[in-house]
């Protein structure tokens, strides 16, 4: 019954996004502000419908409602009910519906703003978000309702939307429950994270769209959706660290990144993403670069929709899942057809694109911005290939075959190094005119300073080539950016008279975009060192021992204490535990506990390691298998991973760094605009 | 945005960059979706003509002292293809049902039972067809190629060959009872 | 020589059976080491460095090492036993690879066409953009006035901005 009305309130709420398609366009076309206000109505209107369908799908979760398909395949009675509620982006059909809820959410946030100066942008980005919205709702409604209800037919037992003939409604007694891997916290806000990201960059999409249609190229529709970009940057990127920390923490394989389909398909519209945050400030600055940003944001508006299916939460998809789920191809059309669509439009609007300044040189800050969306895009040109491949070849050839991390770190390491090499120039560059010279001039210094670094890691860490270049160029944008950051503050120092502290604060404070953009870079470094120290030096160690017994790695001993199982019977899981003594040179630094957990419902065992982690390396000790008879042997497996939680480190500056930049700086905005449109009218008079 | 006073030859992107384009966009695009759709085929449908395969054997498990056999050798004869793995516990629950079909049907001479033994180890698959005490025809599908052929979704699946070499029945999952074996021969040793 | 004569055929029976015994020990000697070369099982780390560079036949995207199910681990016991009766790391991949197909291997057996593709792409899209920002440096012959007019206006943009710079520091 209950299930009924929340089908009804989703099946109105899709009719409503229609409605607000062609309303927008029909004003639009038209020229009927009353349409296209009506049109905005109705997408204010989609939220509190979405949110009154999500509390429904909500009360089913957690009231114990397994005649609902959904319900009874992420819930079960053991769970708690805090995970109830997060088990709505548990399974496709809720994830699905949590997406159009924040769709919604966003898209009304950007309707409340003020329209007075861009109205001919308003139907437009109308259309887009409630499109989007469309399709997803769209999709929940006709291919994976989550209020579908279990019946009992003459072939058994099926999930229907509507009651079929001859059939009664059927109940579980109890659901199978989460995955288990789900009910760790970083994977609880890891997809929300992901999709928040995801969907704010819709935003920025929908405006850029708005521009290419409306003719109006300038940079009005960025300077709108810069926080946008920004926030969901943010979120997205988060999301990813998010889901690293989690594969690290509860995986159980040692590393934080496997190269696996789902995690590419999230990591490319990141890569586009940063490329385009970039590009758009070459767009404000010089009216530069126009042609890529539409194409940057058009590529990673496909690439979130891409992405969001790929990536659902629950259970470790992959291409493969794409591929045979019955709703793969409705993705598929969705995405060509936008991709058509888009392309199309930037093709004819290709003239009103043009650069408004030229580039003069090869190393002003223009080209080298150019050259940084090309490495973003070719980072991307290879992560779509290795996720393609695998597909082209089981068409071409008949043979299945796996692109692995092999490939993509061969193939990507000489781009992220040329990447790295770019964050340190670029700082230092001017715009339009730049020498080798004078980029010289201002970059001998930090490389002196990196190359002794590079030289003292050399003598006392490691010879390892890769590893030592890998040093070098993170040292490099380290001492830039400090010396950028100095630089500035000098400057202020000399001129204001403040002392250097304040200087640096009021700096960041009055230009928080690049100051701010200057702590990511520096937290970016911080995570590359992590990174580099996890890939280039982690050393592993598998074996069984008896009780009393160690096993040695690297300057760790792991003594095997003892052992004991016991079942949490409320919880629905039976606990391992191991108990072992960690000692580093023979001085003792206490106990760490690694399970296994075995979760009865889902039939599903998480191993969970036992962790110490210092600055200098993470001590990581796994519990494989063991014998019935506790006392007689346990399989241990240990990773030392040498700096890798520098990158756990760098991930929070990272957000402080981002928090920077986006904080609001109201005063310039208001100012600014005046004078903008006083330029406008004189160079449209001539 | 300005436009200049006299006309300026609009430079849009030329004809030649749009077809490529344009003939990229689609060229992935349809190759994407081809492949989405050979992902959405089932398995292999009765009706269809089985093309020849060659099954390597394990010893003991052999027509007869072969090495290996060919599908077309089999022509004329029921062949009864059954994907099975040790691992797949599934495919216990058949296992003794397939058995004693076996041992009805041997006498006729006209059946063949072909157990294919999907992405696993011979000691197990030993291990397993002892268990069983399974004498039918046995061996690898080395680098999964019959599988893959017949598009098989997961084990245990049986597929039922007419002696005219068209695919007659799939059978997706473990046979609950021996009667829906015979209800598959019967018909066809008719 | 005089010495203590055993007996004829104790003599020969001793030498023989001294001769057996000797045989038998040294039998027993070889014997425990050809045990003593297979008995070192190969190490959980010798396993693993080799299941490491595999992937799981069946399981989507999971690495042999890690893989928890009851198949993995008959694999990697497979590897073991491979590996004791001496067989290389080369060998015991192309085993993998004849009994489950390519796809147990992390990169593609063809490696040209996996790493030329996407190399071609980079090149071609840097060599489209060398060209274009040559096109750029090339002073531009048909602009018109108007359009001079325009780049002068531009560029004006900066005066503009150095005295809101100063505004703002007034404001402070």
């Amino acid at each position: 019954m209950i299930a009924n009305f929340g089908f009804g309130v989703l099946f109105i709420t899709f009719l409503v996004t229609v409605y607000s398609v062609f309303a927008a366009i029909y004003g639009d076309r038209r020229q009927i502000p009353a349409m296209v206000e009506s049109a905005r109505r109705a997408m204010l209107l989609t939220w509190p419908l979405l949110t009154l369908t999500a509390g429904v799908l909500i009360y089913l979760l957690t009231n114990n409602h397994y005649e609902v398909q959904f319900v009874y395949e992420v819930t079960s009675r053991s769970m708690p009910t805090y995970l109830k509620v997060t088990a709505w982006w548990g399974g496709q059909a809720g994830s699905l519906l949590f997406w159009s809820w924040l769709m919604s959410a966003f898209a009304s946030l950007v309707t409340l703003r003020k329209w007075d100066r861009d109205r001919e942008f308003l139907p437009w980005v109308i259309v887009v978000a409630c499109v989007t919205m469309a399709f997803f709702i769209g999709m929940n409604v006709f291919f994976e309702n989550p209020f579908a209800q279990l019946y009992q037919t003459t072939a058994g037992i099926e999930p229907h939307t509507f009651h079929p003939a001859n059939s009664i409604l059927f109940t579980p007694q109890d659901g199978r429950g989460l995955n288990p891997l789900l009910r760790h916290p970083g994977m609880i806000i890891h997809p929300p994270m992901l999709y928040l990201g995801f969907v704010s960059f819709v935003i920025p999409y929908a405006f850029a769209f708005a521009a290419l249609i409306t003719g109006r190229t300038d940079d009005r529709w960025i300077r709108l959706t810069r926080r946008w970009a920004l926030w969901a940057w943010l979120f997205l990127s988060f999301g990813l660290v998010l889901g690293s920390r989690w594969a690290y923490d509860v995986l159980g394989w040692g590393g934080f990144w496997g190269w696996d389909p789902v995690e590419i398909a999230a990591f490319m519209p990141w890569l586009t993403g940063t490329a385009f945050l970039h590009s758009v400030m070459i767009q404000e600055k010089r009216g530069m670069l126009k042609h890529w940003n539409m194409l940057l944001i058009i590529l990673t508006y496909d690439l979130v929709i891409f992405g969001t299916f790929l990536t659902r939460s629950g259970v470790l998809s992959s291409v493969h899942a794409f591929a045979q789920s019955a709703i793969g191809p409705l993705f598929f059309g969705f995405i060509g057809i936008t991709l058509i669509t888009s392309v199309a439009l930037i093709i004819y609007r290709w003239n009103s694109l043009k650069s408004e300044t030229e580039m003069t040189s090869l190393l002003s800050r223009e080209a080298l911005f150019l050259l940084n969306n090309l490495l973003f895009m070719s980072i991307l040109v290879v992560c779509f290939w290795g996720v393609i491949f695998p597909l082209i070849s089981e068409l071409f050839t008949g043979q299945k075959v796996t692109v692995g991390p092999p490939f993509y770190e061969r193939a990507t390491a000489p781009l992220f190094a040329a990447l790295m090499l770019l964050m340190g120039i670029a700082p230092l560059s001017a715009w339009g005119h730049s020498t080798v010279k004078t980029l010289g001039r201002a970059i001998w210094k930090p490389t002196i300073g990196a190359v002794v670094i590079t030289a003292l890691l050399f003598v006392t860490y490691t010879h390892h080539v890769g590893a030592l270049i890998g040093f070098f160029l993170i040292a490099l944008v380290i001492l830039v950016t400090i010396y950028e950051y100095l630089r500035g503050a000098y400057a202020r120092q000399r001129g204001q008279g403040e002392n250097i502290f304040v200087a640096l604060w009021t700096l960041t404070g009055r230009n928080r975009r690049r100051y701010g953009g200057y702590i990511i870079h520096l937290s970016m470094m911080l995570m590359a060192v992590g990174i580099i120290g996890i890939e280039g030096f982690q050393v592993e160690t598998q074996g069984r021992i008896g009780v009393g017994e160690s096993l040695k790695l690297s300057n760790y001993t792991v003594t095997y204490k003892e052992l004991a199982s016991w079942d949490d019977q409320p919880k629905g899981v039976n606990y391992t535990r191991a108990v072992v003594d960690v000692y580093r040179n023979g001085i003792y630094l206490g106990q760490l506990h690694p399970r296994r957990d075995y979760y009865y419902d889902s039939q599903q065992a998480m191993t969970i390691p036992g962790e110490r982690a210092t600055l200098r390396d993470d001590l990581y000790v796994l519990l494989i298998d063991w014998e019935p008879a506790s006392t007689t042997g346990a399989t241990f497996k240990i990773f030392v991973n040498p700096l890798v939680n520098w990158l756990w480190l760098g991930s929070f500056l990272f957000l402080a760094g981002i928090i920077i930049a986006a904080w609001p700086e109201k005063e310039m905005e208001r100012v600014a605009v005046p004078v903008r449109r006083t330029i406008q009218q004189t160079s449209a008079a001539d | 945005m300005t436009e200049s006073s006299v006309a300026a030859p609009r430079r849009g992107v030329p004809i030649w960059a749009q077809i490529i384009i344009w003939v990229f966009l689609v060229g992935l695009l349809a190759i994407v979706a081809a492949g989405l759709r050979r992902a959405q085929q089932g398995t292999v449908q009765p009706g269809q003509i089985i093309k020849n395969f060659t099954l390597p054997l394990y010893s003991g498990y052999d027509l007869g002292g072969k090495s290996e056999i060919q599908l077309e050798n089999l022509r004329g004869k029921v062949v009864v293809i059954n994907f099975w793995a040790s691992w797949c516990k599934p495919c216990e629950q058949e296992a003794a049902e397939m058995q004693q079909a076996w041992t009805e049907y041997e006498p006729t001479g006209k059946v063949v039972f072909l157990g294919v033994d999907y992405v696993d180890t011979e000691p197990e698959a030993r291990v397993y067809l002892k268990k069983f005490g399974i004498t039918y025809t046995n061996g690898p599908d080395l680098a999964t190629r019959i599988s893959q052929y017949f598009r098989i979704k997961g084990v245990p699946e049986t597929y039922f060959v007419g002696p005219d070499g068209v695919l007659q029945y799939v059978q997706i999952g473990p046979f609950t009872s021996i009667d829906q074996i015979r209800a598959q021969i019967d018909p066809l040793l008719k | 020589m005089k010495a203590i004569q055993s007996p004829p055929l104790l003599r020969i029976t001793g030498r023989k059976l001294l001769l057996t015994i000797l045989f038998a020990l040294s039998l027993g000697f070889s014997a425990s080491f050809t045990a003593f070369a297979q008995a070192p099982t190969p190490t959980d780390d010798e396993v693993n460095r080799i299941a490491k560079q595999l992937y799981c036949p069946v399981c989507e995207s999971t690495p042999l090492d890690v893989c928890p199910t009851e198949a993995c681990r008959q694999w990697r016991d497979l590897i073991r036993t491979m590996l004791s009766e001496g067989k290389s790391e080369a060998e015991i991949k192309q085993y993998f690879v004849e009994q489950y197909g390519a796809r147990v291997l992390a990169e593609p057996p063809n490696r040209l066409v996996a790493y030329l593709v996407p190399a071609v792409v980079i090149l071609l899209g840097a060599l489209v953009l060398f060209r274009g920002f040559q096109m750029w440096m090339k002073p531009s012959l048909t602009e018109t006035g108007a359009v001079d007019a325009e780049r002068e206006a531009k560029p004006s943009q900066d005066p503009y901005v150095v005295r809101l710079e100063e505004e703002l520091k007034k404001r402070k």
